[in-house]
C-alpha cells in the first residue's frame, strides 16, 4: 500500500506495523537458530562440535560429511606410514585421526531407499487419489460423506497402533522389510490426503468444461484426460509434493517395519555412532542432506501450504 | 432444479437403465461404472491396509497372543486385556504424560501462533517472506530434527543449555533438560512448540483474513475501542479456525511418537513415556501383542472420536 493512498480506518498505523515487524522477524530468526546450528555442526570436526562454550567461529571441515559416507577403522602408526599418500580428502582426514577408510557407509543405500519409497508411494497415491477424487467430485456416490470421512480417519490413526497388525500381516505375506511393503503402506496413508486435497482442486474446475467436451463428442474418459487433468495440474503437483514430504519424513513405520533392505534415511541417521558416542557432525551432515529437499519444497509450496495442512478445506 | 437435463439422479437412472453394452457403444463406459472404477481401488487399498488389520487387531485384543512366539497356542481370554489396561498404573502414567504434553503444547502453540498471526496480519513490508521462513520447521522430519535437538539439549556443550544459561545467568551445567525428571516433560513441549506453532499460526492467519473489513469499519463508526473490537469481532470470527488448529494438533500430539521417541525414548524413568511409546514398548519390546492390541483399540476409538469432531469443524470452516 503506497503512503499516498486514502486513509482507511482499518489500516494498522505505522508504529503498530513496525512493532509487529520487529516481533515477527525476531521470532523467525530465533526459530531458525536450531536449523542454522545443524548446518554449522555438519561442517565442524568432532572435537569442535562438542567444545565448551559452543563454537560459532571455527575452521570448516568436511569430516562430518566424510564420516557420513564412509566407515573407518583404527590402525597403528606403522601401518599408516607404510601406506601410499592419501587418495582423497576424506582419506586424508581419516589418516589424521589414525584411521583408514574401510568402505562406504550405509547412508547412500538408505538415501536411495528413501527416494524409491517416497517417489513410488507418491506416484501411486496421486494416481489412486486423483481417480477417487474425480469420482467423489463429479458423481453421486452412495454414502459419499461417510466414505470421505472413513478415508480421512485412516490417516489419523496412531502409527504404532497400525504397525502392530501390519507387522504381523507383512510377516505372513513376506513383505517385511521390503520396499514394496513400505510403498503400499505409505500409499495407504497418503491416499487419504490425496483424495481430500484433489477433490478440493477438482471441485474448483467447472463441470461445464467437461460437459461441453462431451457434447462435442468426447467420451467421459477423453474429457477427463484432455480437459480436467490439464486444468488440475497445479493441484496434482501440490498434492504430489505433500505426499513426497510425508513419505520422506516418515519415521515410526520405517523404524518398526524395516531393518536393512528397505530402511529409509530417517531411522538411519540417529544411529550413526562415532568412537565414544554419537558422531554429531556426521549426524548433522546427514540431517542437512535430508532437510534440503524439504526446504526447497516448502518454498515451492508456500501458496498451497494452508490447503495441504487442512486437507483442502481452508483455501484462503 | 427443474431442468431435467441437469438432474443428476435422472441421468444416473437413465445410465443405470441403459444396458451396459449399449451405453459402452454409445458413450464409452457408463458414468456409474466409471465412478466405481475410480473409487474402488482406493477403498480396496484402505480395506487391505487399514480395515483388515484393524479387524485382526480387534480379534487379537481378546487373546493372549505374543508375536515373538508365533507357534504357541492362542488362547481366548475375553476382555481380560481391557481390564488389565484400565487398572494398569503404567498405562495411567502414560495417559497422564500424554495429557500434560497435549495440553501444554496446544496452549503454548495457540497463544504464540495466534499472536504471530495477529501481528503478521498488520501486513508490514516483507510479511510474506517472513511467514514462509516461520513455516519451515513444521515441514521438516520430526524424527530427524527431534534427534538433533538431543544435541542442542546436551548439558554444557548444547546450544540450548548454553543460551538459556547465558540469558538466565546460571551455570550451563547446572541443569539437564533431558536427564532430569522435572525438566524432561518440558523439553518435549519446547521442541513440539518450536515445530508446530507455525501450523497454528497459518490457520489463524487464514481465519483473521476471512474477517471482512466492513465489520471493523462499522465498529470504528460506533467508536468501539480496539480492545472491544478484538473481543467482539476478531476473536469470535477467528474462533472456528483456532478450533480447527487445536483439534488437529490434539489428534497429532495424542498419537505423537517419532520426535519424543528419539529425544527421550520415554525417559528418564517413564516421565515422558507417551501413550504411543508405551504401546511400542508393549508391542515390540515386551511382545505382549494381545495386550497392546487392546491398548491400540482404545487409542483408535479415542482418535476416531476426535477425528469425527475435526471433520465437523472442517466443514464449518469450509462454509466461510
Amino acid at each position: 500500500m503506497s503512503p499516498s493512498s486514502a486513509h482507511s480506518v482499518v489500516e494498522p498505523g505505522r508504529w503498530s506495523r513496525r512493532v509487529a515487524a520487529v516481533i515477527v522477524v525476531a521470532y523467525a530468526l530465533i526459530t531458525m537458530i536450531p536449523l542454522l546450528w545443524i548446518f554449522l555442526t555438519g561442517l565442524k570436526t568432532p572435537p569442535d562440535s562438542i567444545s565448551y562454550p559452543p563454537k560459532l567461529l571455527f575452521t570448516p571441515s568436511l569430516e562430518g560429511y566424510c564420516n557420513l559416507f564412509t566407515t573407518r577403522s583404527r590402525q597403528t602408526t606403522e601401518y599408516l606410514d607404510s601406506l601410499p599418500p592419501a587418495a582423497s580428502v576424506c582419506d586424508d582426514i581419516a589418516r589424521k585421526r589414525n584411521m583408514v577408510i574401510a568402505g562406504p557407509s550405509n547412508f547412500v543405500p538408505r538415501f536411495v531407499n528413501s527416494l524409491i519409497i517416497a517417489f513410488g508411494s507418491t506416484a501411486l497415491s496421486v494416481l489412486l487419489g486423483a481417480a477417487a477424487a474425480y469420482g467423489f467430485s463429479r458423481f453421486k456416490v452412495p454414502l459419499k460423506d461417510d466414505l470421505m470421512f472413513f478415508i480421512l480417519s485412516t490417516r489419523m490413526m496412531p502409527p504404532i497402533a497400525v504397525a502392530i497388525p501390519i507387522y504381523l500381516m507383512y510377516r505372513e505375506l513376506g513383505l517385511s522389510d521390503t520396499k514394496l511393503g513400505m510403498i503400499l503402506l505409505y500409499t495407504a496413508v497418503n491416499v487419504s490426503l490425496a483424495v481430500w486435497l484433489l477433490k478440493g482442486f477438482i471441485d474448483e474446475i467447472p463441470r461445464e468444461y467437461e460437459e461441453a467436451a462431451m457434447i462435442d463428442g468426447y467420451t467421459r474418459l477423453q474429457a477427463i484426460f484432455r480437459v480436467v487433468l490439464p486444468q488440475a495440474t497445479t493441484g496434482i503437483v501440490a498434492t504430489a509434493i505433500f505426499c513426497l514430504i510425508f513419505a520422506w519424513n516418515e519415521y515410526a513405520f520405517a523404524v518398526l517395519l524395516t531393518s536393512g533392505e528397505a530402511q529409509t534415511a530417517p531411522p538411519f541417521i540417529p544411529i550413526i555412532i562415532g568412537e565414544g558416542g554419537q558422531d554429531w557432525p556426521a549426524v548433522a551432515a546427514g540431517t542437512t542432506i535430508v532437510l534440503i529437499p524439504i526446504l526447497v519444497f516448502t518454498i515451492v509450496l508456500r501458496k498451497h501450504l494452508l490447503r495441504g495442512i487442512t486437507f483442502g478445506a481452508v483455501r484462503k | 432444479m427443474n431442468d431435467a437435463s441437469h438432474d443428476p439422479s435422472l441421468i444416473e437412472r437413465a445410465a443405470a437403465a441403459t444396458p451396459a453394452g449399449v451405453s459402452r457403444r454409445v458413450r464409452g463406459l457408463s458414468d456409474r461404472a466409471i465412478a466405481w472404477i475410480f473409487i474402488a481401488p482406493t477403498i480396496l487399498l484402505l480395506l487391505a491396509i487399514n480395515i483388515f488389520p484393524l479387524i485382526w487387531t480387534i480379534w487379537l485384543s481378546f487373546t493372549n497372543y505374543r508375536a515373538n512366539r508365533p507357534n504357541a497356542p492362542i488362547r481366548d481370554i475375553g476382555t481380560d486385556n481391557y481390564h488389565a489396561i484400565l487398572t494398569d498404573p503404567d498405562i495411567w502414567a502414560a495417559m497422564q504424560a500424554t495429557a500434560h504434553f497435549v495440553v501444554w503444547t496446544i496452549l503454548l502453540q495457540t497463544l504464540i501462533g495466534f499472536g504471530l498471526a495477529w501481528l503478521i496480519n498488520r501486513k508490514f513490508r516483507g510479511h510474506g517472506l517472513w511467514t514462509t521462513v516461520i513455516l519451515i520447521p513444521m515441514m521438516l522430519s520430526p524424527a530427524v530434527v527431534g534427534n538433533f535437538w538431543k544435541f542442542l539439549f546436551e548439558p554444557q556443550i548444547g546450544l540450548f543449555n548454553y543460551a538459556t544459561a547465558f540469558v538466565a545467568r546460571v551455570d550451563p551445567s547446572s541443569f539437564e533438560m533431558l536427564g532430569s525428571v522435572k525438566l524432561a516433560p518440558w523439553s518435549i513441549v519446547i521442541v513440539d512448540t518450536w515445530m508446530w506453532t507455525p501450523y497454528v499460526m497459518l490457520i489463524c492467519l487464514a481465519g483473521l483474513r476471512s474477517i471482512p473489513d466492513y465489520l471493523y469499519e462499522a465498529a470504528e463508526v460506533d467508536r468501539a475501542s480496539s480492545w472491544r473490537q478484538f473481543w467482539s469481532i476478531t476473536l469470535p470470527l477467528a474462533l472456528p479456525f483456532i478450533m480447527l488448529a487445536v483439534l488437529f494438533r490434539a489428534i497429532e500430539n495424542f498419537r505423537m511418537f517419532d520426535m519424543v521417541n528419539l529425544l527421550t525414548s520415554g525417559g528418564p524413568g517413564s516421565t515422558t513415556e507417551l501413550a504411543s511409546i508405551t504401546l511400542k514398548r508393549e508391542a515390540f519390546e515386551k511382545w505382549r501383542t494381545g495386550f497392546s492390541s487392546a491398548f491400540a483399540i482404545i487409542l483408535f476409538v479415542t482418535v476416531f472420536g476426535l477425528a469425527n469432531i475435526y471433520v465437523k469443524a472442517l466443514n464449518r470452516v469450509k462454509q466461510r
